[in-house]
């Protein structure tokens, strides 16, 4: 493959896990919640994938990575949606919890070392013709099956959001939930279940880290992701098809370090591990309070 | 004879042990506007919510066409055909007037769908509206136009409008009875929430008064007066809009703005004021769609003029009109709310103790009922917190004192407390500016009065009919 | 006896960090300041520290620990005013910015170990060892508690005092609880408030990392802190952000973890069963607080 086409592959790589989160952050943003236990639902779905994919197929796995997704997903649904506690302590509880018990079970389960522990992993499906399109063909169509999952998922939450009732029931909770009430629309409801909606493509991501990408679990594996989705979310400007961009976007940006290698720039290693971090604040500051949050999220951003 | 159409049978609920509803009952007949008066605070509104679902009654039951039903939500109220139309917080501003009509469907959303819905409502009613309009872009009335479509849209045959006067203009207000008559006539039925005597008098067919939870009067408005009214309104003290005193005339200037541009609400105009208040006077403000605002908060020192001249006193007391937001700290308690004033400046240490007095003597010369001064103002009600902001503002002896809708949602004792206690602070010296959407409070209560529009100001005399006037012809000009 | 005695010693020496960078959060939260980024302000202060103990403990002595601490203040400040600057002009929300920042922080703290200032020898990815004149004395000869956490106690006790009696400590106070109120009612200029309460914060969190490299590791290397800044967020919210509470639960913490280890060392007990606990507590607390009815901070997005 020639350089372009690795950049071309490792962008979609990158931005397969980052576009399942953020498109399920989206979903529960646009309800005018802010879940920043992504994080624990992406690793709670890494463990789970792994733990399930060891007892069958790869797509037991990801069946796996969900419901451990959804499980974070729910005990945030309680506390911050039901108990109405604080959304942002909450999501950082949710992502210690995480972070801590998948690393507890996993030293629990498979001992201290834990290493050479093979599952089945997910290799690339090429699709007939499609992959044979030059230059993108490959990178887009020679993945995982389950970046093609990513590929239906997209168009259909985004029609979903813009062609129903129930899509604009969504985005009307998110500008003012105690409006909504009154038209008739059960807001709470709606947002238990985008939280769990959530919960369950944040998992997916975990899925696909270890399942389809590292084919082994480790502890604290997904590296901040859930935060960086959370940023593509606003980047994305909470828009499906945006934020799936937004996630190529990020993509290549991450997978420029392969043209710097193969260039033979020399930086340091850790210039190339902080460039997904450095890379966020940019794009944030980039956009610089342009992009108008759902107006009940914005409630809690500093009113000026 | 055919039953009611909505029946609401011995209705009581309470809030935290404290009643808010006792054993109502309420009959609604087809055909009719029923009026349901009674102060603030006296139940109108919680009972109204309970006929549309959005809270529960502890006892009694709801029938529609003499059949028993269950509202545990809005959607099962609209269901049944009642529709409600609110004061505020209940249509998206970010959305369009499809979008708002839509909302609680079922199934696919087509844009096309709900804008024939709208076309024939049109034909039916006379009331158009632009489906594609932006709620934001709305005005008031507009809005209110759009919340009655909206439940008409929705099939409803029982209409309950809140304070639907509150907002509007005099023209706009007889335009609505008018569209209210004619939904009447056609085989609805309307449920008028209101405190204003006037509107009752003028539009009601059937008259129900509630007093501090209680059904005192039900009957046909044909067999009652407008005395045995206020009295079933207000027991037997009679409804004081106190009087108007006559005062010294008023001295120097306290807070002058001159050729001051001041950005509109929305920050889409601005306009530029020349304006004097003087030690001694009350100056009242009206206008619409909160074109007020932003005058009084920069005279308040709390917004800056993009250009201009701005001349304010030293010490100036500030009553904003969204007081759980921005006029009290629901975690702090009164003393330390009481120390929230000056915050901005104080250096040093906090004196507690010097704090805490203070805060006892606004309690007592302010007769705030209060558990003490460690209490939370959400233990306090409605009029307390307001007896309290006011006194905490005030007994710094302020030059200035400026005030948003002081009586708004306060019972008559509050109102009139209020009032009383603004003109001993004129009568001391102190310059005073408020703004009201009541024009009789304007009237009764200002030296003279200036009506605000997103460009414009003009200043008329304390008189109701004026005042009413000239925010007409202010309405005109905006039109333009 | 001497067992019991440097356990003790032990737990405290972990609590010490625990309780200042639980302070660092607890100074942010009651500000209306969502600082997650307590573990990046920790680790840069700790390069800070080590940057001017290196290069001063062999001439100034003692004095350099002095210079330690402060450097590792003024770089947590400097850490967190990145964010505080963000938010300010780009309306970048400091929780995703605090973390990003952690994240870079960690991977700075590997570059510079393993380069610029890594030991003379080149072998290990750490700094040359500090000198004797170059650490914390000790509270307790013959353990390793240091006085660090005296200056831990000392924060928070001066911290309470600035909430409740200083006229500055209000204004934090207002902030956090009602930015509205507070800048209507209390004439208050929330932008300033908030800027000194992300500086002040960072600086804490920066003092926490001076004080670790000072008093317990001597050097600077990878993974110098198990998530310290992490850990600090469950400190302060278990303590309800009061900093008086946030000796107890920092202590409590500090028992936690080094019973964890030494339970991971007799009977292979996983030590990442502190942060299940640890987290089970934050949720706990906050169950607590919500069942209340009122809540500790700022409220972010009630119904």
């Amino acid at each position: 493959m020639s350089a372009v086409e690795t950049f071309l592959e490792g962008t979609v790589r990158t931005a397969t896990p980052l576009a399942f989160a953020a498109l399920g952050e989206t979903v529960v943003e646009r309800s005018g919640v802010i879940n920043i236990g992504l994080e624990g639902a992406i690793i709670a779905g890494a463990f789970g994938g792994f733990v399930a994919a060891g007892y069958g197929s790869t797509w037991l796995g990801f069946a796996g990575a969900m419901l451990a997704g959804i499980a974070m997903a729910a005990v945030f649904a309680c506390f911050a949606i039901h108990v109405r506690a604080d959304q942002i302590i909450t999501g950082t509880a949710i992502s210690l919890l995480g972070l801590g018990v998948t690393a507890t079970l996993y030293r629990q389960l498979y001992g201290a070392t834990g290493a050479g522990l093979s599952i089945p992993t997910m290799g690339i499906s090429e699709l007939p013709l499609l992959s044979s399109i030059p230059v993108i063909g490959r990178p887009l169509f020679a993945q995982p099956s389950i970046t093609y999952v990513l590929y239906l998922i997209i168009p259909a939450v985004w029609w979903w959001m813009y062609h129903t009732h129930a899509g604009l029931g969504l985005r009307a909770t998110g500008e003012d939930p105690r409006a909504v009430v009154v038209a008739g629309v059960a807001a709470k409801r709606i947002q238990v279940l985008s939280v769990l909606f959530g919960g369950a493509l944040g998992g997916i991501a975990g899925g696909v880290l270890v399942i389809a990408q590292a084919g082994s679990f480790a502890e604290g594996m997904s590296a901040g992701r859930g935060f960086i989705a959370i940023a593509i979310v606003v980047l994305g400007r909470w828009h499906p098809l945006g934020v799936a961009a937004a996630a190529l976007i990020f993509g290549a940006a991450s997978a420029l370090q392969y043209f710097f290698q193969a260039l033979g720039w020399s930086l340091p290693y850790q210039a190339f591990l902080a460039l997904p971090y450095v890379l966020t604040l940019l794009g944030l500051a980039g956009i610089a309070g342009k992009a108008v949050a759902p107006a009940s999220l914005g409630r809690w951003q500093d009113q000026r | 004879m055919t039953s009611p159409i909505l029946a609401l049978n011995d209705i009581t609920k309470r809030f935290n042990g404290i009643s808010a509803l006792e054993s109502v009952s309420l009959s609604i007949e087809a055909g009719r506007i029923t009026a349901l008066l009674g102060e603030n605070g006296a139940g109108k509104t919680t009972l109204m919510r309970i006929a549309f679902g959005m809270i529960q009654p502890d006892a009694g039951s709801i029938l529609v066409d003499g059949r028993r039903a269950h509202f545990h939500s809005p959607s099962d109220a609209i269901a049944a055909g009642i529709g409600m139309v609110h004061q505020q917080f209940s249509l998206i501003p970010a959305m369009t007037v499809s979008e708002n009509v839509a909302l609680g469907g079922k199934g696919r959303f087509s844009s096309k769908e709900i804008a024939s819905r709208l076309h024939e409502v049109s034909e039916r009613t006379g009331l158009t509206i632009d489906p594609h309009a932006r709620v934001a872009d709305l005005s008031s009335a507009e809005r209110q136009k759009l919340e009655i479509i909206r439940t008409i849209a929705h099939d409803a045959r029982v209409m309950i409008l809140d304070e639907p006067t509150a907002v509007l203009t005099p023209r706009d207000t007889a335009e609505l009875f008018t569209q209210l008559r004619a939904f009447a006539v056609s085989g609805g039925a309307v449920i008028l929430i209101t405190h204003k005597l006037t509107d009752a008098l003028e539009h009601g067919d059937d008259v129900s008064v509630l007093r501090r939870g209680h059904l005192v009067l039900s009957s046909r408005m044909s067999e009652l007066t407008e005395a045995t009214l206020v009295t079933a309104m207000l027991g037997n003290a009679p409804h004081v809009l106190s009087a108007r005193e006559s005062r010294s005339a008023p001295s120097r200037v306290a807070a002058s703005l001159v050729q001051a541009t001041i950005h509109t609400k929305s920050r889409l105009t601005a306009m530029t004021v020349t304006l004097q208040v003087r030690a001694g006077e009350i100056v009242g403000v009206s206008g619409l769609d909160g074109a007020a605002t932003p005058l009084l908060r920069v005279l308040a020192g709390r917004v800056k003029p993009v250009s201009g001249e701005v001349k304010l006193p030293q010490k100036i007391g500030f009553v904003p009109e969204n007081r759980r937001d921005e006029a009290l700290i629901e975690d702090f308690s009164l003393a330390e709310n009481f120390a929230l004033a000056g915050a901005g400046r104080r250096q040093g240490l906090m004196q507690w103790h010097a704090m805490e007095a203070d805060t006892r003597d606004v309690i007592s010369v302010f007769d705030v009922r209060t558990p003490g001064t460690a209490a939370f103002p959400a233990k306090l009600s409605g009029g307390n917190q307001q007896r309290f902001v006011l006194g905490r503002e005030l007994i710094k002896r302020p030059d200035l004192l400026v005030l948003e809708n002081p009586t708004q949602g306060l019972d008559v004792n509050a109102s009139v407390f209020v009032h009383e206690r603004i003109r001993r602070a004129r009568n001391d010296g102190a310059a005073v500016v408020f703004y009201s959407s009541d024009v009789d409070e304007l009237a009764s209560l200002s030296d003279r009065v200036v009506v605000v529009s997103g460009s414009s100001l003009t200043e008329v005399s304390a008189d109701r009919d004026e005042i009413g006037r000239a925010l007409l012809s202010v309405e005109r000009n905006d039109e333009r | 006896m001497n067992a019991e005695l440097a356990l003790v010693a032990d737990a405290l020496v972990r609590a010490t960090p625990l309780i200042i960078a639980g302070l660092a959060v607890a100074f942010a939260f009651r500000g209306g300041v969502f600082n997650i980024g307590a573990e990046g302000q920790l680790l840069v202060g700790a390069i800070a520290a080590t940057a001017v103990t290196l290069a001063s403990s062999g001439s100034i002595g003692r004095f350099s620990v002095v210079l330690a601490v402060v450097a590792g203040a003024l770089a947590g400040a400097a850490w967190a005013w990145i964010a505080a600057e963000l938010k300010r002009r780009f309306h970048v929300l400091e929780i995703i910015s605090t973390i990003m920042l952690n994240f870079i922080a960690i991977h700075l703290v590997s570059f510079l170990v393993r380069g610029p200032l890594q030991e003379p020898a080149r072998i290990y990815p750490q700094t040359e060892t500090f000198i004797k004149s170059g650490r914390l004395p000790l509270l307790v000869p013959g353990t390793r508690l240091h006085l660090g956490f005296a200056l831990a106690i000392l924060l928070a006790v001066t911290l309470a005092w600035v909430f409740n009696h200083t006229a500055f400590g209000f204004r934090v106070r207002a902030t956090g609880a009602s930015p509205a109120a507070a800048r209507i009612a209390g004439l208050i200029d929330t932008d300033k408030t908030s800027l000194a309460v992300f500086l002040i914060s960072g600086a804490l969190a920066g003092i926490a990392g001076s004080v670790e490299v000072s008093g317990v590791t001597f050097a600077l290397y990878e993974n110098l802190s198990p998530g310290y800044g992490y850990t600090a967020i469950a400190v302060a919210l278990i303590a309800g952000l009061n900093p008086i509470g946030i000796i107890a639960s920092g202590i409590f913490f500090g028992i936690l973890e080094t019973g964890a280890s030494a339970l991971q060392r007799e009977f292979a007990v996983p030590s990442s069963l502190a942060s299940v606990v640890e987290a089970a507590l934050i949720i706990g607390a906050l169950t607590i607080a919500a069942v209340r009815g009122r809540h500790p901070i700022a409220r972010v997005a009630e119904s």
